[in-house]
């Protein structure tokens, strides 16, 4: 894989790939923030993506990034901002229709149906795109005969981008961990999304597991066209694959730029190892 | 699970399993109308029929959706209310021929139905809540049910479920025939239904409802959706156990029958229709096997269900189901078994 990183210009609220400026990005958000009780868990967060760009969202512990996460799909509410995916609005929504809008997630704390297949928890990913109703199912009508073979194969093939398909019928509760990471991305492919969300995809994961992860995350952008944001706290990981990064602390974003300029921000690397520079293990 | 594995193509499944299906169906219809056959002995057969109907809609609710409903008995209730006043309305005793049929047929869909709408004005502020509500609003429901059926006439100045008396002299439609073709129908409408893409919406739901919704599943619509099955089901029970018993008394469905119907799904596994179907059959033919001790069913039948959470939660089978095809599957690849049990004896 070339490592050409793509160039990123500034626009107002944001930094994005140049090859997407004049295109309506694809996520932007505009002063996004909630408040827990007295507790403001994000405030001010601004963010734009491009199409088919990876994003890094990055901080330490307890900054704000999941919570950025649950708010873009609408699991909280937000106190205040707004989210505009594709340009619509998503106040309002519910989890499933932003997910068909075309937002798809994974979870820091893994989320997989264990006690199904790892076969079923793709197809329940592509739930939405399947249209047979519960008439084709109880008679089994040919749309169901249809729509479940292309399924299946639709979800094989999903699952071979991870070397999966051969544990098709294995229960995703029985999967080493990180294989349930991954199990955890091919689902949320599935939802046929335009944006993917991943919330520390490397975490449990070894370093040639890791190596691997990096890999696939770019072939999947580069297959489906798609955007993808990572929280990780994996340093390597990060500034190897995002093309732009934000970094995040006590719920606001303190920097913005390439991995480049993230690197060699003083305020970045003070908000990681603290103001007298007593060393932290930040990238542990 | 590889290439050389033999397998049955999927046509050539269902054809088989229907034709096993309709088969067990006439032969045991025709064994049990024989004279091999007591009078008392088909009864019984009947109520496990009923039984097995009302285990396997609960566990539609209970197993495959993770709910806890405790008021089981109030659907099959109204669905026996309904279906018993339909077929004393339209007199279907005296019905003869296609009518005869007819009428049976619509007393048993227009139970369902009503039964079903009852699971949906339920199951719709119930279960757009998070957390335990269904369990203490179906609490409510149940006893409410009771109540109103005992006391309706009064409010609406006629006779229509005749109180606490009961409701009597309904047609007995009741037949083997009948709870065999109905228990057969629902087993496999809920198949049916459980290997699709609702199917699988629902058993997300139970597994996990945050990352199904964010699989873009409307939880709450699928959730009212197997909520609404389940007490379709038991409303077709309902009717079955009316026109069975010929009378009906508000008291038969109280709590205990609920818990009743409960302890069977717990028993045979929570996500099992086999393992309901089993548990149906057993524990209702062995209080009459061991009518001295019928006193001591609920004592026996709490134990049973604290013994299970103690020493196996998931039930008896867990959420193994019975699949016709993969035993015939298993005989066709004798060698490649990796079970334990067929092997040498197959050679
Ligand atoms: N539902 C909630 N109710 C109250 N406080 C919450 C809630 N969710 C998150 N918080 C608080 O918001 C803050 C940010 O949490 P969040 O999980 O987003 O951090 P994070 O950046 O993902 O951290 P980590 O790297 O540990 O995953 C924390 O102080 C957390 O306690
Ligand atoms: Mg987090």
């Amino acid at each position: 894989m070339s490592e050409q990183k793509t160039k990123l210009v500034e626009v107002p609220g944001g930094i994005i790939p140049e090859r997407d400026v004049g295109q309506p990005p694809v996520l932007e958000v505009r002063h996004l923030g909630i408040d827990f009780g007295g507790l403001t868990a994000v405030d001010d967060f601004d963010f734009v993506i491009g199409k088919d760009e990876i994003g890094g969202l990055i901080g330490p512990n307890g900054a704000g990034k999941t919570t950025v996460f649950n708010l873009l799909t609408n699991v909280y509410q937000p106190t205040r901002g707004h989210i505009l995916l594709g340009g619509v609005d998503t106040r309002g929504k519910k989890t499933y229709e932003v997910n068909k809008l075309g937002i798809a997630r994974t979870f820091q704390n893994i989320r997989l149906f264990k006690t199904l297949t790892v076969l079923d928890n793709v197809l329940i990913g592509m739930h939405n795109g399947m249209g047979y109703n519960l008439g084709s199912s109880v008679l089994r009508l040919p749309a169901y005969w249809k729509q479940e073979k292309e399924a299946k194969q639709e979800a094989l093939s999903l699952l071979s981008i991870f070397d999966m398909q051969d544990l098709a019928e294995v229960h995703a509760g029985n999967l080493p961990y990180g294989a349930q990471r991954r199990l955890e991305i091919v689902r949320a492919l599935a939802t046929n999304p335009k944006i993917l969300l991943l919330d520390e995809p490397a975490a449990g994961m070894n370093p040639s597991e890791t190596a691997e992860l990096m890999e696939n995350i770019r072939r999947i952008r580069d297959r489906f066209g798609i955007a993808v944001i990572l929280i990780e706290h994996d340093m390597n990981l990060v500034m190897n694959i995002c093309e732009g990064i934000a970094v995040l602390n006590y719920g606001r974003i303190i920097a913005k730029g390439t991995p480049e300029e993230i690197r060699k921000n003083p305020v970045v690397i003070e908000a990681y190892l603290g103001k007298k520079g007593g060393a932290t293990d930040a990238e542990g | 699970m590889k290439t050389n594995r033999k397998t049955i193509p999927m046509p050539m499944r269902y054809l088989i399993n229907t034709v096993l299906i309709v088969l067990f169906v006439l032969a045991s219809t025709l064994f049990v109308n024989s004279d091999a056959v007591s009078g008392y002995f088909t009864k019984i057969l009947m109520v496990i029929g009923i039984n097995i109907i009302l285990a396997i809609s609960l566990n539609i609710a209970t197993g495959y959706l993770g709910q806890l409903p405790l008021g089981h008995a109030g659907f099959m209730a109204v669905g026996a209310y309904t279906g018993g006043i339909f077929l004393k309305a339209v007199d279907a005793a005296k019905a003869t021929g296609g009518t005869y049929y007819l009428y049976i047929a619509a007393a048993l869909v227009l139970s369902g139905i009503v039964a079903g709408i009852f699971g949906i004005l339920i199951g719709v502020p119930a279960l757009r809540l998070k957390g335990d509500y269904l369990a203490i609003i179906t609490l409510g429901f149940g006893e409410i049910i009771r109540v109103v059926l005992t006391n309706i006439d009064s409010v609406l100045g006629f006779d229509l479920t005749y109180g606490a008396s009961g409701l009597k002299r309904i047609p007995k439609i009741t037949t083997f025939f009948n709870v065999m073709l109905c228990v057969v129908l629902s087993c496999v409408v809920i198949h049916m239904v459980m290997k699709s893409r609702h199917g699988r919406a629902i058993l997300s739901i139970r597994e996990n409802e945050i990352a199904a919704e964010s699989c873009g599943i409307r939880t709450t619509y699928y959730k009212v959706m197997a909520f609404t099955m389940s007490a379709f089901f038991a409303g077709v029970a309902g009717c079955l156990y009316a026109g069975y018993l010929g009378s009906l008394q508000p008291s038969s469905f109280g709590f205990m029958k609920s818990i009743e119907i409960l302890v069977m799904v717990v028993l045979g596994g929570m996500g099992s229709m086999l393992g309901s179907i089993l548990s149906a059959t057993v524990l209702t033919a062995l209080p009459e096997a061991l009518r001295a001790f019928s006193d001591y069913r609920m004592v026996v039948y709490s134990l049973v269900l604290v013994l299970m959470m103690i020493f196996k939660p998931t039930g008896l089978l867990g959420q193994y189901d019975f699949s016709l095809s993969r035993i015939l599957e298993k005989l066709m690849n004798p060698k490649k078994s990796t079970g334990k049990k067929e092997g040498a004896s197959h050679e």
